[in-house]
């Protein structure tokens, strides 16, 4: 199992009820499943992903994140997950206070652009980095607000949003010490647990 | 007419039907005291009873699905994109039965069907029928076949709406309910859409007050018009522009009332066939149906208190491009279904071809569609062998 699984699964209580943002093709969601027991529901806009939510037996819901998930009731979810698609919306901030409003908490993973391989390939070739977690070119990449470990704090300070816990993990998706000590730059992927 | 039977296809089929002497209450407070319904089946039921899947059918359906009932039939059942050996209803797995509903015109009870008190055809005193109606009385057909649960209800449009009923009317009885390109229940323009069409028919000087069996006619202007208006509604502006565009017959103006845009003679065709196959009194009916739709009616809360009693899963899928029952109506039952901690998927699918989407082979409706039966047949392959 990927890392950031295997820590937001520590951070998911048994029997709840769990949304999950850009839930891809629902292996979160369906390991959740089995070892959490969660009634869960994604959201997903890709119908090939759709089929295969289906096809493991997870609730999924086609839905546009950047139409606003207006439909989900306030607190209605324990938890709100998404991994790795924060950046790909064109409004994050928005959407964070949203995810906030439908879960009591909130669950959030993202790759850190302030990590070092990231720094050091737009320092040396002067061009936008690409890399295995990043593997699209400017004009064609998804990841249209991507930021750094730093940059998603300050967010998290200005709107007063309690971070439960954070880590983060390098490429291989482990914890390290270095990566403890300065995670802006030996993080590869970010891991947030918030509330409001 | 196929020159040979696609292998694919369910094939040859006969419906069947069967006579119910247990008078069967009906909401409107009337009771039909004997009635019969026709059916048609495809595939086998397991021995455990635990593959039998129930399709209901729209507004101007029938029982007749998929395959053909002679070699001579020029077009196979209306759903044969979606039921047959492999298909996306895998009649290879799956036990598929579909009644023509009470009401209808296609062989069960309705009001062409002769009425036993009186010794004529039940005409306009054929007794309006709800949702809810047509699925009691399918829940006798279930019985009379000795299925204790069906594996799956599916329906589009109207039919969509008899599986939500059925998902809350008896919980027990069904594991998954398929909704398609329906709604939870009928918008004002939805209703106006069926009144004209209905006005049509009842305006007709051949409708008798609709005892035109006696005089040996029927409404055919009104039922073309009705069959016209509804048609719009199934397509979409785009699906209408791509097919018709501004096309003229003859190329130029006539200026005339005459047919002159090619649009203009395929409804006429569309209404012209329609009123020698269906019954202006069904058609009627079951507008009707449609209208009285709704399944929070009578109950206290709302439609996710309502879908709170539901105990299957479900699988609700809409068409962009669809005015007649928009994503938005299909979105009112996800969000109650997901309210009320339901299990449920859903799928927005992009679609140029409107309402008619739903019988259409679309890629991604497949697709999806496909992996949700794939479960469905695996589950009820399962309770086969626990049995």
């Amino acid at each position: 199992m990927r890392t950031d699984f295997k820590i937001i699964l520590d951070w998911i209580a048994p029997d709840s009820r769990v949304l999950d943002m850009g839930c891809g093709d629902g292996e979160l969601l369906d390991i959740l499943q089995k070892q959490r027991k969660v009634k869960g529901y994604g959201l997903e806009i890709e119908p090939a992903n759709i089929a295969r939510c289906i096809a493991s037996g997870v609730n999924v819901i086609q839905q546009d994140l950047n139409q606003g998930v207006d439909n989900f009731g306030d607190s209605s979810f324990d938890t709100v997950v998404m991994t790795q698609a924060l950046q790909t919306v064109r409004r994050p901030d928005r959407l964070l206070d949203d995810m906030l409003r439908v879960g009591k908490e909130t669950i959030i993973t993202f790759p850190n652009f302030g990590y070092w391989p990231i720094r050091a390939y737009l320092l040396t070739r002067g061009r936008m980095p690409v890399s295995k977690t990043l593997p699209y070119t400017w004009y064609n990449s998804p990841n249209i607000h991507l930021c750094t470990f730093r940059d998603f704090e300050s967010l998290c300070r200005r709107k007063q949003i309690k971070i439960i816990n954070r880590t983060v993990v390098d490429h291989q998706h482990r914890i390290g010490i270095g990566s403890k000590l300065f995670p802006n730059l030996l993080g590869e992927v970010a891991i947030y647990r918030v509330a409001k | 007419m196929p020159e040979q039977i696609p292998e694919n296809s369910v094939g040859l089929v006969s419906p069947q039907s069967l006579q119910f002497d247990e008078p069967l209450a009906l909401v409107c407070g009337r009771t039909l005291d004997r009635y019969e319904l026709v059916y048609e089946t495809y595939g086998q039921l397991n021995e455990a009873c635990s593959n039998a899947i129930l399709i209901c059918h729209a507004l101007s359906g029938h029982h007749h699905v998929a395959g053909y009932h002679s070699m001579d039939e020029r077009k196979p059942g209306w759903w044969e994109t979606c039921v047959g050996p492999g298909k996306v209803i895998d009649t290879n797995k799956f036990f598929v039965i579909c009644p023509n509903n009470l009401g209808g015109c296609h062989g069960s009870t309705g009001p062409m069907s002769i009425n036993p008190q009186t010794g004529k055809n039940y005409g306009p005193d054929f007794p309006l029928m709800t949702v809810e109606d047509w699925v009691n009385s399918q829940k006798r057909l279930m019985d009379a076949l000795n299925i204790n649960c069906w594996a799956a209800v599916i329906g589009g449009s109207l039919g969509g709406m008899q599986a939500l009923q059925w998902s809350v009317d008896y919980p027990e009885h069904v594991r998954h309910a398929v909704v398609i390109a329906s709604a939870p229940k009928l918008s004002a323009q939805n209703i106006a859409f069926n009144e004209v069409a209905r006005q049509s028919i009842l305006s007709d000087p051949e409708f008798h007050g609709g005892c035109y069996y006696e005089h040996d006619t029927y409404p055919r202007r009104g039922l073309i018009l009705a069959r016209m208006v509804g048609h719009i509604t199934y397509l979409s502006d785009d699906a209408m522009h791509a097919k018709f565009g501004r096309d003229l017959r003859t190329g130029q103006f006539r200026f005339g009332y005459d047919i002159e845009f090619q649009v203009e003679s395929y409804l006429r065709h569309q209404g012209e066939v329609f009123s020698k196959q269906f019954d202006a009194n069904t058609y009627l009916l079951m507008t009707k149906t449609l209208d009285y739709f709704d399944p929070t009616r009578g109950k206290e809360g709302d439609l996710s208190d309502v879908l709170a009693r539901a105990q299957c899963e479900f699988l609700v899928m809409s068409f962009t491009t669809d005015w007649r029952f928009s994503p938005e109506r299909s979105e009112e039952v996800v969000d109650a279904l997901v309210a009320s901690g339901k299990d449920v998927s859903y799928a927005r699918i992009e679609a140029p071809q409107g309402h008619d989407s739903f019988l259409l082979p679309i890629a991604d409706y497949l697709a999806i569609f496909d992996a949700y039966m794939k479960r469905v047949a695996q589950e009820s392959e399962e309770l086969c062998h626990a049995h």
